[in-house]
């Protein structure tokens, strides 16, 4: 372990048959965002969970800077780790102030420094004026800055977030962005699982794509669009449904629906012989407009399905 | 410690922060117990048993027989005619119908003493049959001073001597002492009456005792006998019955938090199992507590409900009651897969215990094999204990054994709980 706060090697979890997630080694850095994008049922979850400390791996290590380990000191290596759940982890009926004074306290916080704490962590999300107030009472995005809140109270030099934007308008998305890029900022290390590419995108350094219980590809987003094999797409609309017959021979060309896709390494090269080649097929067109890939693009290209399938 | 101290406390916080639960836990079993304790009152007097009396017989005997019965306050007598009376007993207006025969005052001397006895008909409702052993007490008591008077009288006793004089079936000697007691009887009859100065000799048996009723409730050897007070039972039945009650609303409470991911959250945190388990028994059963001596409290203001026995064994049982419904709600989580499906079973095996435990009805009036039964539910030694350290004003040494058994019940219920219970989600 050379800069690296936290190490997770050969992570593997099954229930029974079922393979959870196998094969999960990653590392991360402070200041450093790793993204774990998947579809539902990835094993994005299991991983956190693994992480964490909720779930026993089967097989494999997670080590913290400074070797700690689960195995080593449960306790101090959970006070290392701040987790926001999937679900919003409140007491809903006891005000704001009081759950982060209650989660400062089940991490052994002393009585003023949880108070300044929670002070410091209510600006940060937004919810000083409303730190008297009944989560119950709050929107939906308040209670998702206050579940991030809890997982800070305890200053974690790892924060673990489980689609912490679920059910989030995008308003209040964004101010969730903020603060993440502000935790990023000072030096806090973050992991991210999302099934949303826009906020991988955005917000990781990093990014692990994982399907089917098994990382399928990681690394920066450079580095992963770079699997592609191109780095833009152009989309075709179609005047009618073309037969598979008129578009054989044509090559990094998908046909979705009325719509081609057409992969290629450069717009300006690529466009002019694309068309000509479709009219001498006898194919009309009706518009063209082209996309930088995305990372739905790369998990499309990785497992022959998209994010939301 | 600290992570202890505020789980339980945020527990607390909550569940009074909750009016639904204070009201259910709370001011429910002090409502129903108030109900319960007002029904079996020593204070509130019972209304006189309805029944029926046909007198077929019109006789002097059997007309001062309907006059006692009238007379007895124990029953509210209405004389009528045979197929009325029996209308009103299958309506339930009335418990039992006596029927005097024919004959009853003309037969009913004589058959003191042998020969063919009058037949009295007792028609009776059988969802009353408590009320109909009532009946043929009082029945048997009046008939007997009614006949034993009519025939000791000095008319009755001159009937008799030409009876016995003339019936042929005695033997000689037989004969000969019975007119020898009727001429006793008649003399000493005659002798209290000049002594007494009344004009008119008294007549007939009486009860051959009196009787001084005590209740058999004293606070200690050298206090004043304390009178009985039926809420002290009520609150101790209802009282449990509701505590258990909430020990499952706070198990549920726990399978909730499984479901929003709370309790996943505190896994995450560094916590042991037995802090976060230990938080919800300590939790539990500091509410419990709390609601309990808050329902005592009540009952000693408002309804004068007295800790007659130990003070210290009072607040033991309790305790050791308050632990019980903790372990029973951790047990409770334990088993449930979710809150909806955990409710209904979880609730009627609270009224199992409850009513087995003699919290609806006491337990000295289940059938034997019953009382021997209830012995293994834990609500009946907690009911017993209470009303023993209340009403019947027992010492500390009688707290124990209970206190005992609900410890050894909160030590299984815990051992399973913590053997059937899941970590992981």
């Amino acid at each position: 372990m050379t800069n690296e706060v936290l190490v997770a090697r050969g992570l593997r979890k099954a229930y029974g048959d079922r393979v959870a997630m196998q094969e999960v080694s990653l590392t991360l850095r402070p200041g450093e965002v790793l993204g774990l994008l998947g579809p539902n049922g990835a094993g994005k979850s299991t991983t956190v969970g693994m992480i964490c400390g909720l779930t026993p791996p089967d097989a494999g290590s997670v080590t913290l800077s400074g070797g700690v380990s689960l195995a080593s000191d449960e306790a101090g290596y959970k006070r290392r780790i701040g987790l926001v759940p999937q679900d919003i982890a409140l007491y809903e009926e006891l005000p704001a102030r009081m759950n982060l004074e209650l989660f400062g306290a089940l991490y052994g916080m002393p009585p003023a420094l949880i108070r300044n704490r929670a002070d410091e962590v209510l600006a940060m999300v937004g919810l000083s004026d409303r730190a008297k107030d009944r989560p119950s009472t709050f929107s939906g995005g308040m209670k998702r800055r206050l579940n991030i809140a809890c997982a800070l109270i305890h200053d974690p030099e790892v924060l673990l977030l489980d689609e912490p934007t679920a059910g989030v308008d995008p308003q209040s998305r964004n101010a969730i962005f903020d603060n993440l890029e502000r935790l990023k900022a000072t030096g806090k290390a973050l992991i991210y699982t999302t099934h949303y590419m826009e906020e991988a995108e955005r917000l990781a350094d990093r990014i692990v794509i994982v399907d089917h219980g098994r990382v399928v590809a990681s690394g920066t987003q450079a580095q992963l669009y770079a699997l592609l094999p191109a780095a833009q797409t152009l989309h075709v609309e179609l005047a009618s449904e073309p037969d598979e017959a008129a578009l054989a021979g044509l090559a990094g060309v998908k046909r979705v629906g009325q719509r081609l896709d057409a992969s290629v390494a450069d717009v300006g090269r690529d466009t002019g012989p694309l068309l000509a080649a479709l009219v001498a097929r006898g194919i009309r067109v009706r518009g063209l407009a082209s996309a930088r890939a995305t990372l739905e693009d790369v998990f499309l290209h990785l497992t022959g399905r998209q994010l939301r399938d | 410690m600290q992570a202890l101290i505020a789980l339980v406390r945020a527990e607390i916080k909550l569940h009074f922060s909750n009016r639904r639960a204070v009201l259910m836990s709370i001011v429910a079993p002090i409502l129903i117990a108030a109900f319960f304790g007002s029904l079996f009152g020593s204070g509130s007097k019972m209304a006189g048993i309805p029944i029926a009396v046909v007198d077929l017989d019109d006789s002097p005997l059997t007309r001062s027989v309907v006059a006692a019965l009238r007379a007895e306050p124990s029953l509210k007598t209405l004389v009528t005619d045979e197929a009325d009376a029996l209308a009103q007993v299958r309506a339930g207006k009335l418990r039992a119908v006596t029927v005097l025969p024919r004959g009853l005052g003309e037969r009913a001397g004589g058959a003191m003493f042998g020969g063919a006895k009058p037949e009295i008909t007792l028609h009776y409702d059988p969802s009353q049959t408590s009320a109909l052993a009532v009946v043929r007490g009082l029945l048997a008591q009046t008939l007997m001073q009614e006949v034993s008077r009519a025939t000791f009288s000095t008319a009755g006793l001159e009937k008799m001597q030409r009876q016995v004089r003339d019936a042929t079936g005695l033997l000689a000697g037989h004969r000969d002492d019975l007119v020898k007691m009727f001429d006793a009887i008649g003399k000493v009859q005659h002798a209290d009456a000049a002594a007494s100065a009344a004009s008119v000799p008294q007549a007939g048996l009486s009860l051959p005792y009196t009787t001084r009723e005590i209740e058999a409730l004293q606070s200690g050897s050298n206090a004043a006998p304390v009178a009985y007070n039926s809420y002290a039972h009520s609150f101790a039945g209802m009282g449990v019955q509701f505590i258990l009650m909430s020990g499952v609303e706070l198990a549920l409470g726990l399978l909730l938090m499984r479901r929003l991911g709370l309790w996943k959250r505190l896994r995450a945190a560094p916590l042991s199992r037995s802090q976060l388990l230990g938080s919800r028994v300590a939790a539990s059963a500091l509410i419990s507590l709390i609601v309990f001596a808050i329902i005592y409290a009540v009952a000693i203001v408002a309804f004068g409900v007295r800790v007659q026995g130990s003070p210290a064994g009072f607040a033991l049982v309790l305790a050791c009651f308050s632990l019980l419904t903790a372990s029973f709600g951790l047990l409770v989580a334990a088993l449930g897969r979710t809150p909806e499906a955990t409710r209904g079973l979880a609730i009627l095996a609270t009224l199992l215990m409850v009513m087995l435990g003699g919290a609806w009805v006491p337990a000295f009036i289940f059938p034997e094999w019953l009382q021997t039964l209830s012995l293994a539910v834990p609500t009946r030694w907690a009911v017993d204990a209470l009303d023993a350290m209340t009403w019947r004003g027992q010492p500390f040494a009688a707290a124990l054994l209970p206190s005992a058994v609900l410890l050894g019940f909160s030590a299984l219920f815990t051992a399973v709980a913590i053997w059937r219970f899941r970590w992981e989600e």
